[in-house]
C-alpha cells in the first residue's frame, strides 16, 4: 500500500471518479430509504490546522452497506478512511453530506452500531479488568449484574478467550487486547460493526485467525460489518463488497463485489482463481493513478 | 518533609530500575510462548530466581535507612558531648518528646493541627477535582474563568491570613480556609490538565458506546486523568502542611505550629525542638500513607509503565 501513496497525483478527476462510482455502485440512488443499514451520501470533510489553512480530506463520498454484508474499504494510509469510519459511527460530523443508519440520519453515535478502534491498546480501559472493559457499555441497558457477567463471558468465549476476566488489558498480549476490544463489540449486540484496521499490528498467525473469527462472528450475529483495512487480500476474503478509495481529496474510486460465497477458509479460498481475479482487480484499482482512462 | 519525599522518590526510583531488570529478563524465555499472546507470568520465574528478587525487593527499603540512622547517631553523641543552648542534646530533646508529644504534656495540641489539616486538605481535594473536570468539560466556562484564576492563584496562600481573620475569625474555620486556598490550585489545575490530555481513542470510545455521563465521568475520564490528579494532590499535602503550621504560628491559640512559637518566645528550646522532631514525624508518616494510597489507585498505570505483572 505505502507505494500507492507517492503514486497520487495532485490532479483530480471529481467528474470522473463520481461517474465511476454512480456506475459501480449500481442500485444504490439518492434514496435514504433504500432498505440499506447504512448509508453515506456525498460525504465531503474538510480539517482546519491550527494554522487556519483548510485540508480537504474527503470529497463526496458516497455508498450503501445493506443488513448483513460484509464490506471491505481499502485505500492508501492517510487517505481518510478513518475520518470516513468516524463519520459512519457519529463521532464526527461531516463538512456536507450525510450519513443514515437505519433510514435516520446519524448525528450522534447511533445505538445500534460498535466501533472496533485501530489503536486496540488505547481503546481499552487499563484501570479496569477485561470483564469491567466488555460490561461497560452494558451499563446504560440496565441489565441485572449477572446477566452483565454472562454476557461478558459469552463473548469473551465467542472470541476465543476463556477465563481472563479478571485480568488487566495490559497483561495481555496485542492479539488478545484485540479480542477483548471485539468480545466489548460483540457483548453490546450492536446491528452493526465498524472496525478500522482492526488487525493491522498483530503477527501474521493471529491475523489470519482473527479475520476467521471475525467471519465466524458475522455469521453467528447476523451482522453487518464495515472494515477498513491496508490488507488487499484481507479484503477480498473477508467481505462481500470491496470499495476502493482514492485520490486527493479522496472520494470511491471503485467498487468490486465479491462473489466468493458465504464460506470461506485461508486455504481454499485464497487459491480459487477467482479470488485472485478479485484480488489484482482491487490491486490495479488502487494503484492505478487518478486520471488514468483505463477503468 | 520535602526532603524527606524526595529521599522516598529516589529510593523508590532505585527500587524500580531493579524490579524493571528482573522482569525484563522474563519476556526473553516467555517469548517463544507468546505465539498466541500468553501473559508474561510471574508463576513461570524459576523458584531461585523468584526467591532472590523477592530477598533483594525486602531488602532495597532498609538501604534508605542508612543515613538516618547514621544522622541521629551521630547527633545524638555529637550534642551529648557539647552543652549549647541552641541545640540540646539529642537525649534531652527525646525525653522531652516522649513527655510533651506521647505522655500527655501537650498531646491536645495535636488534634487540632491534624483536624484542620485533614478536613483542610479534603475539602480542596474535592473543590479542585470539582471545578477541575468542570474547566475541562466547559471550554466556555475556563475561558470566563482562567484569567480570574490566574490572578487569585498568584496571591500567596499566607498573605491572605488577615482578610480570612477578619471574615472567620481565628479558629478552625481560618486555618482550614487557608489550607483549602493554598491546597486547591495544584489539584485544580492537574486534574484539567489530565482531563484535557485524555487520549482520543479513550474519548471516541466512551462515546460511541453511549456511555452515561456519570460512567463516563467516573469510570473514564477521572481515572485516566487520575495519576495527573495524584501528581497534583500530592503537591498540595505538603503545601497543607505548611499553610497549617504557618496559620497556627500567626493566629491560634492552639495547635502545634502555635506550641512552637510559644515554645520559642519563652526561649524552650527544648520544647521548640521536640515540636519539630513531632513534625517531622507526622509529615513523614503523612507521606507513607499518600504513597499507600497513590500505589493503590495507581497500580494499573504503574503496572504499564513499569511492565510490572503484579
Ligand atoms: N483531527 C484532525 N485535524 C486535522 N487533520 C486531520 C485530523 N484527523 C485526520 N487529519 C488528516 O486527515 C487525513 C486523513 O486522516 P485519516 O482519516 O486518519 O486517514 P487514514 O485513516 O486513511 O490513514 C490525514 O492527512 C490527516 O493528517
Ligand atoms: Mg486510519
Amino acid at each position: 500500500m505505502r507505494d500507492t501513496r507517492t503514486a497520487q497525483p495532485a490532479s483530480q478527476h471529481i467528474a470522473r471518479t463520481q461517474a465511476g462510482r454512480l456506475q459501480n455502485a449500481g442500485a444504490s440512488t439518492g434514496l435514504v430509504d433504500s432498505g440499506a443499514r447504512m448509508s453515506v451520501r456525498g460525504v465531503s470533510k474538510s480539517y482546519t490546522t491550527d494554522r487556519g489553512v483548510v485540508k480537504q480530506v474527503l470529497a463526496s463520498v458516497s455508498f450503501d452497506v445493506a443488513p448483513e454484508e460484509f464490506v471491505a474499504i481499502v485505500g492508501p494510509s492517510g487517505a481518510g478512511k478513518t475520518t470516513l469510519l468516524r463519520a459512519l459511527a457519529g463521532l464526527m460530523p461531516p463538512t456536507s453530506g450525510e450519513v443514515y443508519f437505519d433510514g435516520s440520519p446519524v448525528t450522534a453515535p447511533p445505538e445500534r452500531l460498535a466501533l472496533v478502534f485501530q489503536d486496540y491498546s488505547r481503546s481499552l480501559m487499563p484501570w479496569m479488568t477485561v470483564e469491567k472493559n466488555v460490561t461497560l457499555p452494558l451499563r446504560r441497558k440496565k441489565l441485572a449484574k449477572e446477566v452483565q457477567k454472562r454476557l461478558s463471558s459469552e463473548a469473551l468465549a465467542a472470541v476465543g478467550l476463556g477465563d481472563i476476566g479478571t485480568h488487566y488489558p495490559w497483561q495481555l498480549s496485542g492479539g488478545m487486547q484485540q479480542r477483548v476490544a471485539i468480545a466489548r463489540a460483540i457483548a453490546y449486540q450492536p446491528d452493526a460493526l465498524l472496525m478500522d484496521e482492526p488487525f493491522a499490528s498483530v503477527d501474521a498467525q493471529t491475523r489470519s485467525d482473527l479475520e476467521d473469527l471475525i467471519l465466524a462472528l458475522k455469521k453467528q450475529y447476523r451482522m453487518t460489518i464495515v472494515v477498513v483495512t491496508h490488507d488487499i487480500d484481507e479484503a477480498v476474503y473477508m467481505s462481500d463488497r470491496v470499495i476502493v478509495l482514492s485520490g486527493s481529496p479522496t472520494s470511491v474510486r471503485q467498487v468490486v463485489d465479491v462473489a466468493l460465497g458465504t464460506h470461506r477458509d485461508q486455504l481454499v479460498t485464497k487459491s480459487l482463481p477467482e479470488f485472485v481475479e478479485l484480488r489484482n482487480t482491487v490491486l490495479t484499482a488502487v494503484r492505478r493513478p487518478v486520471g488514468d482512462p483505463t477503468a | 518533609m520535602s526532603t524527606q519525599s524526595v529521599r522516598i522518590g529516589l529510593l523508590k526510583e532505585g527500587g524500580a530500575v531493579d524490579d524493571l531488570q528482573t522482569v525484563d529478563a522474563e519476556p526473553g524465555h516467555d517469548g517463544d510462548a507468546l505465539a498466541d499472546g500468553l501473559l508474561i507470568q510471574p508463576d513461570r520465574e524459576p523458584d531461585a530466581r523468584r526467591r532472590g528478587a523477592r530477598a533483594r525487593r525486602m531488602l532495597l527499603p532498609l538501604v534508605g535507612l542508612i543515613i538516618p540512622v547514621v544522622a541521629i547517631t551521630a547527633w545524638w553523641i555529637v550534642s551529648a558531648q557539647k552543652s549549647s543552648f541552641y541545640f540540646p542534646p539529642l537525649s534531652t530533646i527525646w525525653d522531652r518528646f516522649v513527655h510533651t508529644w506521647l505522655l500527655g504534656g501537650a498531646t491536645a495540641e495535636i488534634w487540632p493541627t491534624l483536624l484542620s489539616l485533614v478536613l483542610g486538605y479534603a475539602a480542596a481535594t474535592l473543590v479542585g477535582i470539582t471545578f477541575g473536570v468542570l474547566f475541562a468539560l466547559l471550554p466556555a466556562v475556563n475561558r470566563f474563568f482562567a484569567p480570574v484564576i490566574e490572578f487569585v492563584r498568584a496571591v500567596p496562600g499566607l498573605a491572605l491570613i488577615p482578610l480570612f481573620v477578619i471574615a472567620l475569625g481565628v479558629g478552625i474555620e481560618t486555618k482550614i480556609g487557608l489550607v483549602i486556598f493554598g491546597a486547591v490550585w495544584p489539584i485544580l489545575l492537574n486534574t484539567t490538565d489530565g482531563i484535557r490530555s485524555q487520549d482520543l481513542t479513550i474519548r471516541d470510545t466512551a462515546f460511541s458506546y453511549r456511555l452515561r455521563f456519570r460512567d463516563r465521568l467516573f469510570r473514564v475520564i477521572l481515572p485516566s486523568a487520575s495519576p495527573q490528579i495524584m501528581a497534583g494532590m500530592k503537591v498540595s499535602l505538603s503545601i497543607a502542611v505548611i499553610v497549617v503550621i504557618a496559620t497556627e504560628m500567626v493566629v491560634s491559640t492552639s495547635g502545634i505550629g502555635n506550641f512552637l512559637l510559644k515554645a520559642q518566645a519563652g526561649f524552650d528550646l527544648t520544647g521548640m525542638w521536640s515540636g519539630l522532631v513531632l513534625m517531622g514525624i507526622i509529615g513523614y508518616l503523612l507521606n507513607v500513607i499518600f504513597e499507600l494510597v497513590e500505589r493503590r489507585v495507581l497500580r494499573w498505570h504503574r503496572a504499564m509503565y513499569e511492565g510490572i505483572n503484579r
